[in-house]
């Protein structure tokens, strides 16, 4: 009877033991796909995807946890790499375009209360304790993180202007398709 | 001399002889000049003139912006009406920067910079001079010629080819300036040789133009190290890299300069705009255009203003048979569609053609039925129908992997196909998307490199905070402990 527990007892010490030093000596640091991936995200920890920034993302997607269609800001371009990457394909139905947005801010409500410019991942905000908020559009992502945090609820989120086409930017378009053949 | 052989290449009917033998000639002066700042590859030029003032014949009107960028100057006197969005001569037509003259008639010169003498001038004096005249690449792709000019102090150069092949259909702009301004040429190619130290040139023509090859073999015949070269009349001799290999049998290597190979090639007009600016210190402001096509009343070889509305050219030309099929600007392998007859015509423009239905590809375009036909015409040695097949399917990174990118749009494959599918417009587009995709990445990144700083910043902040925190504690203790031995001592002083 005592013989059995003490063999049992040094049993799982021994396995134990064993289990945590290969633990230590083999440890993988991280995931390699899900470093790979975060690094294809665009890495702006805006949280659209409802992980906790782009590693979250990165992590659920190696895993299988998620569609390659998460991320608003990488765009059909980064659903493209994905794709690729993960050897799957993409399926955008029940998902509609959106025109890309950028944050405004009514100028003429904002407290200046600059729990905005906190949570902006991009620093896109600009503006200080009492005075006046503005948004640089440049640098925004339309990523809707300064919205809900707004006490004054001034900031709204509309389509971010179209670059208008220039000669320098102009590009020859696709060629039409072929016709079906009669 | 000896030639060597290309690869690929198409022999579509010249129709040269509409045009060939009009001899250049000058037209009415347009009511309104219309001289856009984008006229060159790279930056394009920043006006120095204000609406309402005078301008001089040869005045700079537009500055050079950039070390690939070339000044504009005033075709003509007269005033400034307007400086603003008009019309470019652009396959998109969309409007860009243009300053509007309204010529006095007078045709008063400006003071112009005093003339260089070739022989005593340094390379630099004379590549400046080249810079400030606005001279840019004639024969279409309107690269700013200093630039070019400049890249010889870092690698010798063995040879100057001077471009007349001029293998486009329809065009004899270069034909007649060879014919007919020969000492102009041959005296540009010997100035760009002395400001460059290169030994030899070659003038290269097709064989078509028997009239300009005599015209500059008796031009050259004083400069013994002046040749002309008669090479085969086969599209697209004209385009730099080829014509390098048929004249030194060097290929230029992918994504390399011809420097690379030790040649230095410039058009023949280029070469007599070199020889004005340097000579009589003349600026850039005119050239000579080929208005012709099946659907032109009297074609014919014009010297035109910069800044002369098409729609003057063509009238000088007798005006249009019927309503053309299409309206070009170039050559019809390489030219861009001509959406408004308003738009001027700029330094890099060699030809307006109005083409008649016959003269034109019938429309819609058919499966690919992998003939490869294209794939003999490409003088690149490409495959055409690969790229287009990759393109087609949104596959633009592939396309680039199998030689986007050293496609030199000649139109080749597109003239050659029987389904007439419109290669060339897929490379275009790939290039431009590819383009578009980069800029996005670009500011992607930029974005990125925010989000890394501010989490530097907080980091830094909560670092900098738990310091303070741990100081004070250390403080604290201290202050305490002190207080505990003051304590103590009196304690024991007491007892």
């Amino acid at each position: 009877m005592i013989s059995a527990f003490v063999s049992l007892a040094i049993l799982g010490f021994l396995l134990g033991g064993g289990l945590s030093l290969a633990a230590k000596l083999l440890a993988v640091e991280s995931n390699p796909l899900a470093d790979e991936l975060e690094n294809i995200l665009p890495g702006l920890q805006c949280g659209q995807c409802s992980f906790p920034g782009c590693r979250g993302a990165a992590e659920a997607l190696s895993s299988g946890g998620t569609d390659i269609t998460l991320c608003p800001p990488g765009g059909t371009a980064l659903v493209a790499t994905l794709a690729e990457k993960l050897q799957v394909t993409a399926d955008f139905s029940g998902l509609e375009m959106e025109k890309p947005k950028v944050a405004l801010i009514d100028e003429q409500a904002c407290i200046g209360c600059t729990k905005c410019i906190q949570v902006c991942p991009t620093d896109a905000i600009i503006g200080a304790p009492k005075l006046m908020h503005t948004v640089v559009p440049d640098a925004c992502t339309g990523c809707d993180k300064c919205g809900p945090i707004c006490p004054a609820e001034c900031i709204d989120m509309i389509p971010e202007a179209e670059i208008p086409v220039t000669l320098q930017s102009w590009h020859w378009p696709k060629p039409e398709p072929i016709r079906a053949a009669a | 001399m000896k030639l060597f052989s290309i690869r690929g290449g198409v022999h579509p009917s010249s129709h040269k002889s509409l045009s060939s033998e009009q001899p250049i000639r000058a037209i009415a002066m347009p009511e309104l000049l219309h001289v856009p700042m984008r006229q060159n590859i790279g930056a394009p030029a920043e006006p120095v003139v204000a609406e309402g003032e005078s301008v001089l014949k040869g005045q700079l009107i537009g500055e050079s912006a950039g070390p690939v960028s070339a000044p504009v100057h005033a075709p003509t006197s007269g005033t400034v009406t307007a400086i603003g969005d008009y019309i470019a001569p652009h396959p998109s037509g969309l409007a860009g920067l243009t300053i509007t003259i309204a010529p006095d008639g007078r045709e008063a010169w400006a003071e112009l910079p005093p003339p260089l003498d070739p022989e005593t001038a340094t390379g630099q004096e004379i590549a400046d001079r080249v810079r400030e005249a606005g001279i840019v690449g004639m024969g279409g792709a309107a690269f700013p010629s200093s630039v070019k000019l400049g890249l010889g102090t870092s690698r010798q150069l063995h040879s100057l080819i001077l471009n007349g092949a001029e293998c486009e259909p329809y065009l004899s702009a270069d034909d007649r300036l060879m014919r007919e301004r020969s000492e102009g040429i041959v005296g540009g190619a010997a100035i760009m040789m002395k400001a460059l130290g290169i030994p030899r040139a070659i003038v290269a023509i097709e064989d078509n133009k028997p009239e300009a090859i005599a015209a500059m073999r008796a031009a050259a015949s004083g400069h013994g190290a002046i040749e002309i070269a008669a090479v085969p009349s086969r599209y697209p001799m004209g385009s730099e890299k080829q014509l390098i290999q048929v004249v030194t049998g060097v290929e230029v290597p992918a994504g390399k300069l011809p420097a690379h190979a030790g040649v230095l090639v410039h058009n023949v007009a280029t070469a007599h705009a070199v020889h004005d600016a340097v000579r009589f210190g003349r600026p850039l402001i005119s050239r000579v255009v080929t208005v012709s096509g099946g659907a032109m009343a009297e074609p014919g070889n014009l010297e035109v203003l910069i800044g002369t509305p098409v729609a003057d050219m063509i009238s000088a030309c007798g005006g249009l048979k019927g309503t053309p099929e299409q309206l070009l600007l170039g050559g019809p392998m390489m030219g861009v569609p001509l959406h408004d007859k308003a738009a001027p015509a700029i330094k890099g423009n060699n030809g307006v053609l109005a083409l008649s239905r016959s003269e034109v590809n019938p429309g819609a375009h058919m499966p690919c039925i992998r003939c490869a036909d294209c794939v003999a015409a490409c003088p690149c040695g490409l495959q055409p129908l690969e790229m287009m097949i990759r393109i087609r399917n949104e596959k633009l990174s592939e396309a680039a992997d199998v030689g986007l990118y050293d496609c030199i749009l000649c139109g080749a494959c597109s003239w050659v196909c029987p389904s007439h599918i419109p290669l060339v417009q897929y490379f275009n587009y790939a290039r431009g998307a590819l383009r578009d995709q980069d800029i996005v990445k670009q500011h992607q990144d930029k974005l990125k490199g925010y989000t890394q700083r501010r989490e530097e910043r907080l980091e830094r902040i909560a670092r900098a905070k738990e310091e303070a925190r741990k100081a004070r504690k250390a403080k604290m203790a201290a202050a305490k402990a002190a207080k505990a031995k003051a304590a103590a001592e009196e304690e024991a002083t007491d007892a």
